[in-house]
């Protein structure tokens, strides 16, 4: 496992906690059963409020992306692999919408977005 | 559990009074105590360890009444003085034969884990320690008796910077038992940006919030912009600072603000930002926890 915290970003810690993990959930980095460091232990690693590493958890276990156990401690879910294409979709739509509504601001029809996106693919592929 | 409860707490002194204090701080978190010099830090933190008595008001440790159970709660106690109370002339090691007796579950092994660790000579005067050795004998004496809350005043202050984390990573490692809990007061309220839970913030002698630190990023923000808002600007802000090419101001609720002040720029506020601002506007925050 690996989180970095960038206190500079305007996204809260959180949040950044939260997405680092689902990242390494969904690209495998993190399998079901691995063990995540306590609450109290994280918070110390990250040099966070317990609050803020409370949250990250109690968010994580909301989604299902991890199970919390007295006795066994903090671990990742166990989930069949449409549910987890699922999160990932969702997640996935959700950046898209910051995308639509920052074109709107910039007054970008959705054309011409659709086109934005169509070319960064390609140029990823060649 | 809350490990401490206060409610209507008043004390007044000549040219000071610290009003009507209420508050309530469950156990297992950090929570700082924030406010600039003469704010009622101390008073508060004096108070709370019955050094002295309150005008008004109560105060409840572990849920005990600490008139009436004073010497079970000093031992669940550990605290650090901004002012040094050592006889300066004992060794360190004179000073604990001194201290250990009063505490029933003083801890020998763990006292001098920490002088090992913290590099501090047994044998020594402590008149000749540095102030940042006083302060970590003081947190070593505080920690080695089995407290479960640290009660500290301005514990980093006057300290390097790199003695100022090895107190703040002491006290994370502290609470990695969720039973135990600090409360430090500072006015270097960059130590508590990272780690604290919890903030008390005091101005003139009262309390102006209790909030979580998640509740005061998510609250409040610093705005700047150009000098044709300022005008709006001014009226919605909690502090506001004028310049010749613009403003920039302590605001809550920046998300509505943008709306009303096109073109501004939002960051997160710091807790200097907040003590800052809130000195030079005066205005009140509106609703605290507790």
């Amino acid at each position: 496992m690996r989180i970095i915290i960038n206190t500079a970003s305007g996204d809260p810690i959180y949040q950044q906690i939260t997405d680092q993990i689902k990242q390494q959930v969904w690209d495998g980095t993190l399998h079901p059963g691995d063990s995540l460091p306590s609450i109290r232990q994280l918070a110390k690693d990250l040099r966070v409020s317990v609050i803020t590493t409370k949250r990250a958890y109690e968010d994580l276990e909301r989604e299902g992306f991890i199970v919390s156990q007295v006795g066994r401690g903090t671990y990742i879910a166990d989930r069949n692999p449409e549910d987890l294409a699922e999160s990932k979709l969702t997640h996935m739509l959700r950046r898209i919408d910051e995308l639509v509504k920052e074109a709107r601001t910039l007054r970008i029809p959705p054309e011409q977005l659709a086109e934005m996106v169509a070319q960064r693919y390609r140029k990823d592929e060649n | 559990m809350n490990v401490i409860e206060v409610n209507g707490l008043s004390k007044a002194y000549k040219g000071f009074q610290l009003k009507d204090i209420s508050f309530r701080i469950e156990s297992g978190y950090i929570t700082g105590l924030i406010g600039q010099n003469g704010a009622g830090k101390s008073t508060l933190i004096r108070l709370l360890l019955q050094l002295i008595r309150p005008d008004r008001g109560e105060i409840k440790l572990f849920g005990l009444d600490p008139s009436m159970h004073e010497k079970e709660i000093k031992e669940r106690i550990g605290f650090v003085l901004d002012e040094s109370h050592f006889y300066e002339h004992l060794t360190a090691m004179e000073m604990k034969r001194v201290t250990a007796p009063f505490y029933k579950r003083w801890n020998e092994a763990s006292f001098l884990q920490y002088m090992d660790r913290f590099e501090l000579p047994l044998r020594k005067k402590i008149k000749e320690y540095s102030k940042g050795m006083k302060m970590k004998l003081s947190l070593a004496f505080a920690l080695s008796h089995e407290a479960e809350l640290l009660i500290l005043d301005e514990p980093t202050a006057g300290l390097d910077p790199v003695v100022r984390r090895e107190v703040i990573d002491l006290l994370q490692e502290f609470i990695q038992d969720e039973g135990r809990s600090v409360l430090l007061s500072t006015h270097i309220t960059t130590d508590l940006d990272a780690v604290a839970d919890y903030i008390l913030f005091l101005q003139r002698g009262q309390l102006i919030f209790h909030h979580s630190m998640e509740e005061i990023q998510e609250t409040y923000s610093i705005v700047r912009g150009g000098t044709m808002h300022i005008a709006e600007a001014k009226r919605r802000f909690i502090g506001c600072r004028e310049t010749s090419i613009g403003f920039e101001g302590l605001a809550k609720n920046a998300a509505e603000l943008t709306r009303v002040l096109p073109g501004a720029n939002v960051s997160p506020a710091t807790l200097e930002d907040i003590m800052y601002y809130t000195a030079r506007g005066g205005a009140r925050h509106g609703q605290s926890i507790g």
